[in-house]
């Protein structure tokens, strides 16, 4: 079976209104609503225990849906699930690799079970197993390989039967640079030549800052942001300058124009500011020639939007009332969110 | 299409593990082996053959012991998905786009060939050790084929509805020692006392063991079109309550 994507879906690859799953009295996804366009790569991260794995268990329909709905491919998931699978390609988080199979076996009961014809069935297998670096241990029982390599194979066989959507919970979880590396590139290529929409987990923040389009931060079963990685990282508001010397002029720098905030930590003193490199020359001379000892221009990371939203501070905020800058974070996940 | 290639490739898988697992099909096949010769030497001993149409006691316990091997090689394999289940690997294969029923009927399949391969070898064997007519290890394979596929499914069926490996002593002692002992594969069933020979009767291995024996070496008590009538539909509704809990298992 070669599933294409469904005629009428406008571009539109995963659709959720409302998706909520409940576990007895736990909510582990709470009123999700995603728009997830053909060709995308989708970021899902959250902490340990957010619901990233419940929300694709939904969307792949292992897991039935509490309330809401869902639609894949244009497919609806709770009423067409065979249609569903047919279009998914999926790494799950937990091993699920047949240990009593060889590398290569693995790849070609996937195949069978996904129909990928025979004429390209050994020519995709060959490609896989080059790609994820095991075609020396191709006839080996899987039972005989490390953890990492019985991880490759799992992505091997989430991506073997080029389906238009792949759902990757945390792929590459312990595998090495290079092969996240390769596995990486391939992802972009497959989206590149075959419009390929990936969804995936990860908790290596840089991993998602460089391959994912958008992002959507989720904590205890709800989207609590959503955007490219740029957007969520300029929501942090522009950038911070560390200085460190003895007794900083802090009036001068509250006067600077372009400064938003003034911090004295750790025996230094964190200026939050936009555009900090042009900013930089203003703010030495601000300092009305004392003595600088040290310099450093911080650019928000993904990590820091993710410790900001889903750490300590976010949990007061909200039982404060979600002021501040998480109202502004929240206004993102609205204004990107129909 | 798809589902055919699928029905094969979980087939192949079956196959594939039962040949890699070497020490199963030596016990599977030793087992038997172990039985005929020290029970029916010990019960043989002391048996009056009268009652047992003038054979030898390891003549007549031999069906017995092959429908032993088929109910408790089948019965296992089955209940084995509880743990493929638990480590995950039948996800994989629940997840894909082919139906719970063709996934159901890849693993009878596969069970029924684990216990052909091991009830071949076993015809073999009786043919040195009991004389069994080529013919007779025809008929033997297709009865004991229909007790496969029913005892298969009975096994998947349990798998499906358990979480742990801990509910299978359980079957084991309620479920399968009985159907075995109440089989006639151990002593004749002619002339028991109303309440055992009624449970007796009710049993559909019973059928299965009076086939085989009648097969393997001429002696039954029931017509063989009632063997193989009755073993017929043990299997259809065995498989219907397989397909039917796999429908509804969870992953
Ligand atoms: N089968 C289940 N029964 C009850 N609760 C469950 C079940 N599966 C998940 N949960 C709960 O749902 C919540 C979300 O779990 P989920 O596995 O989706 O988290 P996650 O975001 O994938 O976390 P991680 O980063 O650790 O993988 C957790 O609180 C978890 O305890
Ligand atoms: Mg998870």
């Amino acid at each position: 079976m070669v599933v294409e994507a469904a005629g009428s879906n406008d571009g539109v690859m995963i659709a959720a209104q409302g998706l909520t799953k409940r576990f007895g009295d736990l909510t582990a996804v709470d009123h999700i609503e995603l728009e997830i366009r053909r060709g995308e790569i989708f970021g899902l991260l959250g902490p340990n225990g957010a619901g990233k794995t419940t929300t694709i268990s939904m969307l792949i329909t292992i897991r039935p849906i509490t309330e809401g709905r869902a639609t894949v491919n244009g497919y609806d998931v709770a009423r067409q699930p065979a249609k569903v699978r047919a279009s998914c390609g999926i790494v799950f988080q937990e091993p699920s690799i047949d240990t009593a199979l060889t590398a290569r076996e693995n790849l070609e009961l996937h195949a069978r079970l996904y129909g990928v014809p025979k004429a390209i069935r050994r020519e995709r297998i060959e490609e896989l197993l080059a790609l994820v670096d095991l075609k020396d241990r191709e006839d080996s029982v899987v039972k005989t390989f490390s953890g990492g390599m019985k991880r490759r194979l799992e992505i091997a066989r989430g991506l073997l039967h080029h389906p238009p959507v792949i759902f990757l919970d945390e792929p590459t979880l312990g595998l090495d640079p290079q092969t996240r590396q390769h596995i990486w590139d391939y992802i972009e290529r497959l989206r590149r030549e075959m419009r390929t929409t990936f969804v995936l987990t990860t908790h290596y923040m840089e991993e998602a800052d460089r391959l994912c389009d958008r992002i959507a931060i989720i904590d205890r079963g709800k989207i609590v942001a959503l955007g490219t990685p740029k957007e969520l990282k300029d929501s942090l508001g522009g950038d911070t300058v560390v200085l460190t010397m003895k007794e900083p002029p802090l009036e001068a720098f509250r006067a600077l124009s372009f400064v938003s905030k003034v911090d004295v930590r750790d025996g230094a003193v964190w200026l939050s500011m936009e555009r900090a490199t042009s900013n930089l020359a203003h703010v030495i001379q601000a300092a009305g020639g004392r003595e600088i000892a040290t310099v450093e221009v911080r650019r928000p990371t993904l990590e820091d939007v993710f410790i900001r939203l889903t750490g300590r501070a976010i949990r007061q905020a909200e039982e404060g009332g979600g002021e501040g800058w998480f109202g502004a974070a929240m206004q993102y996940t609205a204004s990107t969110n129909r | 299409m798809s589902e055919f290639e699928g029905l094969y490739g979980i087939w192949l898988r079956e196959f594939k593990v039962f040949q890699r697992e070497k020490s199963r099909v030596v016990s599977a096949i030793a087992q038997p082996i172990i039985w005929l010769f020290l029970l029916g030497g010990g019960i043989g001993a002391s048996i009056d053959t009268s009652r047992i149409g003038n054979v030898d006691y390891q003549h007549f316990l031999f069906p017995g012991i092959v429908a032993m091997s088929t109910m408790f090689g089948t019965v296992f394999y089955g209940l084995y998905i509880v743990w493929d289940r638990k480590i995950d690997v039948l996800k994989e294969i629940l997840v894909a786009p082919i139906s719970r029923i063709t996934v159901f009927f890849g693993k009878v399949l596969g069970g029924a060939t684990d216990a052909m391969i091991t009830v071949f070898i076993l015809l073999l064997l009786g043919v040195v050790l009991v004389g069994i007519s080529p013919v007779g290890v025809v008929a033997g394979l297709g009865i004991a084929l229909l007790l496969a596929v029913g005892m298969v499914s009975i096994g998947l069926t349990l798998g499906a509805f358990f979480e742990s490996m801990e509910g299978f002593q359980v079957i084991i002692t309620f479920m399968i020692f009985p159907l075995f002992f109440l089989s006639g594969a151990l002593y004749p069933i002619s002339g028991l006392d109303p309440v055992l020979g009624t449970a007796v009767q009710a049993n559909p291995v019973t059928y299965a063991v009076d086939g085989l024996r009648g097969a393997l070496i001429g002696q039954s008590h029931f017509p063989l079109w009632l063997d193989v009538g009755i073993m017929l539909l043990f299997d259809a509704a065995m498989v219907l309550l397989g397909t039917w809990a796999f429908r509804r298992m969870k992953l």
